[in-house]
């Protein structure tokens, strides 16, 4: 058994499983936001837009697909940053601008979707 | 035609070289690279290469022939040939010891990991461990590997951490054993493998299918140890 004290879930069978469901999610969300915006697109008023992501089921959508985001970058860029960067300083400094970076949009994009 | 062969001593090189070396094959006839090999050696001595069955069972002339690993011994000069010339480089990804000669300790210690025997300590019912012909046939694909590191050295995850990814002949190995109905260690040999570095660095790109010469296909074993490595979890 290989450990690393900053991978996910500490396990390989978990991170793998969280790649692909958050993929799923997202994957999901793109579909349903491309097909709105293909409907609405053409002539878009902010009144229709701020009406659509107002609803409380795209809310809460859009906050599990932020989550779901945030989740599949980390178990991806840990995987390159692991794979690429050899020396632990360069790929802990890396992995902790990862992280805040994350968490950052995190809790802007809660902000943004609670927030009005 | 030209062969162009690495060529590193470490006692007298500060650093590796290729040498273009003429060589003319024999009228009418298609020889193996190692036959090629042979020839360079017959005029030059110091050119140091592992071979010894010439037939494609030992594994030991694993080399990267114009970009392409294989067994220099069951490849014919006409399938790796481009442009006239050849292209003959040790295994990429291993230290090298001199010329094509690679050390495969880090290959071995990772064969050695996956505890490539039977573990089984119920007595046994008769004189020998009997299995059907299915569950035999099970074994079919797997057991059959040579261990020539072929594949390992094609994948780029293993190049990237061969101390922590199995790699592909190692985990063709383990699923060898996982798929053993005579095996009683499965759920040790799972644990051991559950972590994101010694299955789940295979990102199935199948390089190891492409170059294997034993026409095996460690991708398909890696996929099952991942669903055996599911199943356990869920």
């Amino acid at each position: 058994m290989v450990t690393n004290v900053l991978n996910y879930g500490r396990s390989g069978v978990a991170d793998w499983v969280v790649q692909r469901f958050s993929a799923l999610i997202l994957a999901a969300y793109t579909v349903v936001m491309v097909i709105w915006l293909a409907v609405n697109g053409s002539e878009l008023t902010f009144a229709q837009w701020q009406g659509f992501m107002g609803q409380t089921w795209v809310r809460i959508f859009t906050l599990l697909t932020v989550l779901a985001l945030a989740g599949h970058a980390w178990i991806g860029l840990w995987t390159v940053a692991t794979d690429y960067l050899k020396k632990s300083g360069v790929r802990v400094a890396f992995l902790g601008g990862v992280l805040i970076s994350l968490f950052s949009y995190v809790v802007w994009g809660i902000s943004i979707i609670w927030g009005f | 035609m030209l062969v162009s062969v690495y060529r590193y001593n470490p006692e007298t090189d500060s650093e590796p070289y290729m040498q273009d070396v003429e060589v003319s094959l024999p009228e009418g006839k298609d020889p193996m690279v190692l036959d090629v090999l042979n020839l360079i050696k017959e005029k030059d001595q110091s050119l140091s290469y592992r071979r010894s069955c010439r037939e494609g069972v030992c594994g030991s002339d694993g080399v990267n022939m114009n970009g392409k690993n294989g067994l220099a011994c069951i490849t014919p000069v006409s399938e790796v040939v481009s442009r006239g010339k050849l292209v003959v480089r040790p295994l990429p990804g291993l230290p090298v010891v001199r010329d094509l000669v690679v050390d495969m300790g880090v290959f071995y210690k990772q064969y050695q990991r996956i505890k490539p025997y039977l573990q089984n300590s119920s007595p046994a019912g008769g004189r020998e461990r009997l299995q059907s012909p299915e569950d035999r046939a099970k074994l079919d694909g797997l057991y059959e590997c040579i261990l020539c590191a072929c594949c390992s050295t094609s994948c780029p995850s293993f190049w990237w951490n061969p101390e922590k990814f199995v790699g592909p002949s190692g985990l063709l190995q383990a699923y060898r054993f996982l798929a053993d109905t005579r095996d009683e260690a499965t759920e040790e040999r799972l644990a051991d493998l559950d972590d994101p570095f010694s299955v789940f660095r295979c990102r199935g790109i199948m390089n190891c299918v492409s170059v294997c010469p034993k026409g095996l296909n460690p991708t398909k074993a890696i996929g099952h140890i991942r669903d055996m490595l599911l199943s356990r979890a869920t």
